[in-house]
């Protein structure tokens, strides 16, 4: 077959490839493999609500919804956002429902991005903000953050980053993949830099619920800043939905129909019955959510434990479901600690530079897995250290 | 209080979870939830260990009934009596006191369909409180204490996702 690549589009030839696929390829030829690598729930969704989903298709619930989603789920997602966050947002033009909080950062990077126009990106961090802002020829600038600042942005990094053409924020908190959280006060010290520079702040909650430490603080609810920042949220993670693909934004008028117009002309309305589930999930599924989250809370412990048991060092992950420990007492890089940990001990999970470069050192596991695989898994690990370390 | 309901839900639903990891998983010492554990045993609030096995594949074809049973309550105690009297026979696993047109169900097992037989027509309707008995045989179990006996217990994800 002759090569068509020279018909592929500069900017598409020059992203890179996931780090995380070529991993996955390497996994799903391995037997036996206890996964610590995924990034999603291990609990299925809650039957109530693949059960209205099956309600809504029997009485004919099969065509389109308005752009911006059915106006029952506007109206719920508002008074969700109002009680868990504080800020109110109109159902009629302040909320887009989408295919996933993905689409929802792609479009508000589409709408608001002029070639040139920089992205502030902390990092290690969810791996699509990059490559969604070269799509749009804007330029990612990270934001690096530290085990040492347990991971939150600090104010004087991100003033250090800003310069003239810097438009956007994004912040990815709690972080996936680090399980790093900004409390109230690591955002106030945020504010005045952000609103100084007049930047528009992209906030991805989608792991909100999932705090382990106080409650969820969206940047959204300090004064001044809820014209200026999008709050991304869906329902893969709290309410184990990420195959159903929905999420949402909330925002300043102008900006959701923007985006709104984008969504429009490119993926119409995220499916009805992906919809239906989700009215029925805010509805009736916090109880269910909560019980989740508890479950989480004590993997997250018992990972943590491990990891500190056999030696490898740890910052204590606040939000989302993954530990983030450093492996660079191996002296390997993260790539050939991953592939060779998989190998030897078919235990897989996730190299940190798959996150961006500061990645690098460590390694992503997910909490999300039976307490026997975990603690099999910790296992193994330790004997692979125990063979590996070095000095 | 709330730490011994923490230790109950954990349990409830893998009662392999040794004392140090519910420890870990709750922040607490493992002294420390070995004595909650200890203390909710001697005190009945966990009653005993089961497991739920399915038999069906291991080749055994015992029986299981649910019995329906209509008693003439009695003054002062009520049904408890003949009821906690049901209990004591070893073949009966479970006695409910119902709600609706019977009084007590009155789950049975037996190696045989005729064994459960005799324990009805000999034991239990023989009871002087006891007015009649409907029997159901258990022709197949879907699910039991939440697991589901067919069903294959895969993880569907992906194995590495972002």
């Amino acid at each position: 077959m002759s090569s068509m690549s020279s018909y592929i589009s500069g900017v598409v030839q020059e992203l890179p490839p996931s780090g995380i696929r070529k991993f996955f390829d390497l996994v799903t030829q391995t037997e036996g493999v206890i996964s610590l690598g995924v990034g999603e729930p291990d609990f299925v969704t809650p039957w109530h609500v693949r059960e209205a989903c099956f309600y809504s298709l029997e009485k004919g619930y099969t065509m389109y919804t308005s752009n911006l989603g059915l106006p029952e789920l506007r109206e719920e997602i508002a008074a969700y956002e109002k009680r868990k966050i504080g800020v109110s947002y109109s159902p009629a033009d302040e909320i887009l429902v989408t295919v996933g909080v993905s689409e929802a950062v792609d479009l508000a990077l589409r709408a608001l991005i002029e070639p040139g126009d920089e992205v502030l990106v902390p990092e290690p961090s969810y791996v699509s903000y990059a490559p969604g802002t070269k799509l749009v020829y804007g330029k990612p600038v990270p934001l690096l953050t530290y085990d040492a600042d347990e991971y939150r942005l600090r104010p004087d990094i991100l003033e250090k980053a800003i310069t003239p053409r810097s438009k956007v924020l994004i912040l990815p908190f709690p972080n996936n993949p680090t399980g790093g959280i900004m409390k109230a006060e690591d955002l106030q010290a945020l504010v005045d830099i952000i609103i100084k520079n007049d930047l528009i702040v992209l906030s991805d909650e989608i792991y909100a619920e999932l705090t382990y430490e106080g409650e969820h603080v969206s940047i959204a609810s300090f004064p001044g800043m809820r014209d200026r920042t999008i709050v991304f949220n869906g329902f893969s993670k709290a309410f184990a939905m990420t195959g159903w693909r929905i999420g949402y934004a909330c925002g300043h008028p102008d900006i959701i129909n923007a985006m709104n117009k984008i969504h429009q002309y490119t993926i119409m309305c995220a499916p009805i019955m992906a919809q239906m589930a989700a009215i029925e999930a805010l509805r009736h599924g916090e109880g269910e959510m909560r019980k989740m989250v508890d479950n989480y809370n004590y993997r997250r412990k018992l990972m943590l434990n491990g990891f500190t048991q056999i030696g490898l060092s740890c910052f204590e992950p606040r939000g989302a479901f993954y530990c983030f420990p450093s492996i660079k007492n191996s002296g390997m890089n993260s790539e050939d600690f991953c592939e060779k940990l998989l190998k030897e001990e078919k235990v897989a999970v996730v190299p940190g530079n798959a996150f961006g470069n500061c990645g690098e050192g460590y390694i992503r596991c997910c909490y999300a897995a039976s307490v026997g695989n975990i603690e099999e898994a910790i296992e193994r690990m330790g004997h692979f250290l125990a063979r590996h370390r070095k000095g | 209080m709330e730490l011994d309901k923490k230790v109950l839900h954990l349990i409830e639903n893998d009662a392999r979870l040794s004392a140090k990891t519910m420890a870990v998983m709750l922040d607490e010492d493992e002294e420390k939830i070995a004595a909650i554990i200890d203390k909710l045993e001697s005190e009945k609030y966990i009653l005993g260990y089961n497991t739920i096995i399915n038999w069906e594949r291991m080749g055994n074809d015992g029986v299981t009934a649910l019995i329906d049973v209509k008693v003439t309550p009695e003054r002062e105690v009520g049904f408890s009596r003949v009821a906690e009297r049901i209990c004591r026979f070893p073949e009966v696993r479970c006695v409910y006191l119902m709600s609706g047109t019977y009084d007590l169900s009155v789950t049975v097992t037996g190696e045989t369909m005729q064994d459960v037989a005799r324990f009805v027509s000999h034991k239990l309707s023989t009871l002087d409180q006891v007015q009649s008995t409907t029997t159901h045989f258990v022709l197949k179990r879907y699910k039991q204490d939440n697991f589901v006996f067919e069903e294959p217990q895969e993880d569907k994800r992906l194995v590495v996702s972002p």
